[in-house]
């Protein structure tokens, strides 16, 4: 019930609904990606490399309306400049077409299907986003790695949050001796710069691995570094509450510890712990992308926003090639995003707080 | 002399820190399935005496405890061993930590300097045009990730020829004069300064705000003013000094922030810093340069944290009291 009163207060809030919007824009996308995109994800034509994005002509060349159509890329050496580069093949139109049939994929890798939202015909080539040095088509893959970039945030705080829950609760509950070591551990982990941490453990992952392996262990990778410090704030609160008169009332009927943690001191947290996972959703979004941008991430043929960056390291790349850059620019959005509803959140839960 | 011997308990306090810090460190890296001396035994101008002394050292045939205490020993005497390369490890460090608290200690300083001000003035100013302009302008500095904002003043750097393109000296550094040699460091420091300090500003200003609205709301504060104190004194002798101390236990926590943004940061900009140095090593999973700098980021990261420590004894009469009570 928090959860729908919540939300229509974020909804009240015009930045938080633009926010809102944007992001159910992003995760519509996302869930659709196998039909939004016009290639799969491991389609690549090594012919394109670093093509840059097709142009959509609605002018034909009379100056009529047309459908709209493009024309693929040729391939050229410039002998002056000596790179390749590419031109516009206008010996044949390609029209761009709508819900038609395109490669063949499996709709969330269960139903087999061919329509694709928008796609070309068969010899022609509709690069939204231009290609990678693979001549993969960024769009496609944009969609595809936002699949794993947008999600494995919230994945980490499933993981990290009912851990630093039971760990603060405990220590705090338990208090003295307990207390101390648990605490002292704890801040031995807040210690150690989270982001040298956080290369550390991803390098130790052996290599090898299937692609659901790695993701769940980054995942796991990205919950361990966040812990501590969450868990350090759970037991401050924990401390205030556990001398309550109904935590009294629940000790004398005889309740055992462990449940009077559970049941009845951490339910009190559920406002804190919603803002402080908003709130830190964008920084394990930013956390996967800058781990995949230096390669120790996710790993290719797969996408991340991060990895497809990787490539944006190359002066040439980012000088020659500017669509390579757009997968940070949605990092950008969907912090951004996700910034605005904590924001909002804050100020709701807490009549004090001014964020805004 | 009270607060002196709380100083030096609370240096006696991070030990115990720091020893738990290594055993962890420790672990992770020696649990995992990475051969320490594997680079070292393929690079063949490490001769097979520097192994066998790095096998000693490390004790690598001994149980992982017994291996624990040798390397514990031999740090605490400030052996620190090779890297994979057979060079020293120490003098790497050396030659890397200044870099990196060069380029954060100039953009905490700087970021408070602007941050507290401009925190100030929002929160003075509450919903008015300005700022909300700040709002906006600090969630927009906020949800830049850093590495693509590095890479984005790369673009910027390389078109206009404004700027060095990464590294701190130019070739020609032995060559400079003193004054040069300032002037060549501060130009390649601007750009990675940028991006550290877009980021820990925007961070700064909000906390800032935040803070002296909640002490402007405070009795005390209404207090002063139904006194009719003028709103200037209410502002800069009363509340901005409450407002100011949070920021100050915040300050070992912005610390650790900037050193892993700086890691990203130096990685794009190809500035010889510790986060660089450290990323180098995991890559070539240079075991002894790894644990070292991940050491000394801790190191770094609880002297900090120290440091805040002793600023607020200064600055917070309260916790004065406290300490000398």
């Amino acid at each position: 019930m928090i959860i729908r009163d919540l939300f229509k207060q974020l909804w009240k809030d015009r930045y938080a609904r633009i926010a809102l919007i944007l992001l159910g824009m992003i995760y519509f996308a996302l869930f659709f990606a196998d039909f939004i995109a016009p290639y799969t994800k491991d389609f690549s034509d090594r012919t394109m490399a670093y093509v840059p994005p097709s142009k959509i002509f609605t002018i034909d060349e009379h100056g009529k309306f047309s459908r709209p159509y493009t024309y693929n890329y040729k391939r050229e050496f410039d002998p002056v400049e000596l790179r390749i580069v590419y031109s516009l093949d206008r010996s044949k139109k390609h029209y761009i077409k709508f819900f038609a049939q395109g490669q063949p994929y499996k709709f969330l890798g269960l139903i087999p299907m061919k329509r694709h939202l928008i796609t070309t015909d068969k010899d022609g080539r509709l690069f939204l986003l231009g290609t990678d040095i693979n001549g993969r088509d960024v769009f496609s893959r944009i969609l595809f790695g936002g699949r794993i970039s947008m999600t494995i945030g919230f994945l980490a705080l499933f993981v990290l949050f009912p851990i630093g829950l039971l760990y603060g609760g405990i220590a705090g509950y338990f208090g003295g001796k307990v207390d101390v070591i648990m605490m002292r551990f704890a801040e031995a982990v807040m210690s150690i710069p989270s982001f040298y941490l956080l290369i550390i453990l991803a390098s130790i992952l052996p290599s090898g691995m299937t692609s659901v392996q790695r993701f769940m262990l980054i995942v796991i990778i990205l919950a361990l570094i966040g812990w501590a410090g969450f868990a350090r704030v759970v037991r401050g609160m924990v401390l205030s509450i556990k001398n309550q008169e109904y935590v009294q009332a629940a000790k004398s009927i005889g309740a055992s510890r462990l449940r009077i943690i559970v049941k009845h001191i951490l339910p009190q947290t559920t406002s804190f712990v919603i803002v402080a996972m908003t709130l830190s959703v964008p920084s394990y979004i930013l956390s996967e992308s800058g781990l995949s941008f230096l390669g120790l991430g996710i790993q290719q043929p797969d996408a991340s926003w991060g990895n497809m960056l990787k490539e944006a390291q190359e002066y040439t790349n980012i000088i020659y090639r500017p669509w390579l850059l757009t997968p940070g620019f949605l990092i950008f959005i969907a912090v951004l995003a996700f910034n605005l509803i904590g924001d909002t959140i804050r100020d709701v839960l807490d009549p004090k707080s001014k964020v805004r | 002399m009270q607060i002196l011997l709380y100083i030096l308990k609370r240096i006696l306090q991070t030990i115990p820190l720091l020893i738990i810090v290594s055993l962890i460190s420790f672990f992770i890296i020696r649990l995992s399935p990475v051969d320490p001396l594997a680079e070292l035994r393929l690079n063949p101008s490490v001769s097979k005496e520097t192994l066998q002394k790095e096998t000693e050292r490390l004790g690598l045939d001994k149980p992982i405890i017994v291996q624990y205490g040798k390397w514990a020993k031999s740090f605490v005497k400030g052996d620190l061993g090779v890297t994979s390369n057979g060079e020293q490890v120490s003098t790497k460090l050396k030659e890397r930590i200044p870099n990196t608290l060069l380029l954060t200690v100039v953009v905490i300083f700087l970021s408070w300097v602007v941050g507290i001000p401009l925190g100030v003035l929002a929160a003075v100013n509450w919903k008015s045009s300005f700022d909300r302009i700040l709002t906006v302008l600090t969630s927009v500095g906020m949800a830049i990730p850093s590495f693509f904002f590095a890479v984005l003043l790369l673009i910027f750097a390389v078109k206009t020829g404004w700027f060095p393109v990464g590294g701190l000296t130019s070739s020609n550094f032995m060559e400079m004069s003193f004054v040069q040699k300032i002037l060549d460091i501060t130009h390649h420091l601007i750009l990675p300064v940028t991006v550290l300090f877009t980021l820990s500003l925007a961070g700064l200003q909000r906390q800032m705000r935040g803070n002296l609205l909640d002490v402007l709301d405070s009795d005390y504060v209404k207090f002063a003013r139904a006194k009719g104190v003028s709103e200037g004194k209410v502002i800069f002798k009363h509340a901005l000094r409450n407002a100011v101390n949070p920021l100050i236990t915040l300050l070992g926590f912005e610390f650790a922030g900037l050193l892993s943004g700086a890691a990203l940061t130096e990685y794009v900009f190809q500035y010889p810093g510790l986060g660089r140095l450290i990323l180098e090593a995991v890559l070539r999973s240079d075991i002894n340069l790894v644990m070292a700098s991940l050491m000394m980021g801790a190191i770094m990261l609880v002297v900090g944290n120290l440091i805040a420590d002793i600023l607020l004894i200064i600055t917070d009469p309260r916790i004065r009291q406290g300490v000398q009570a």
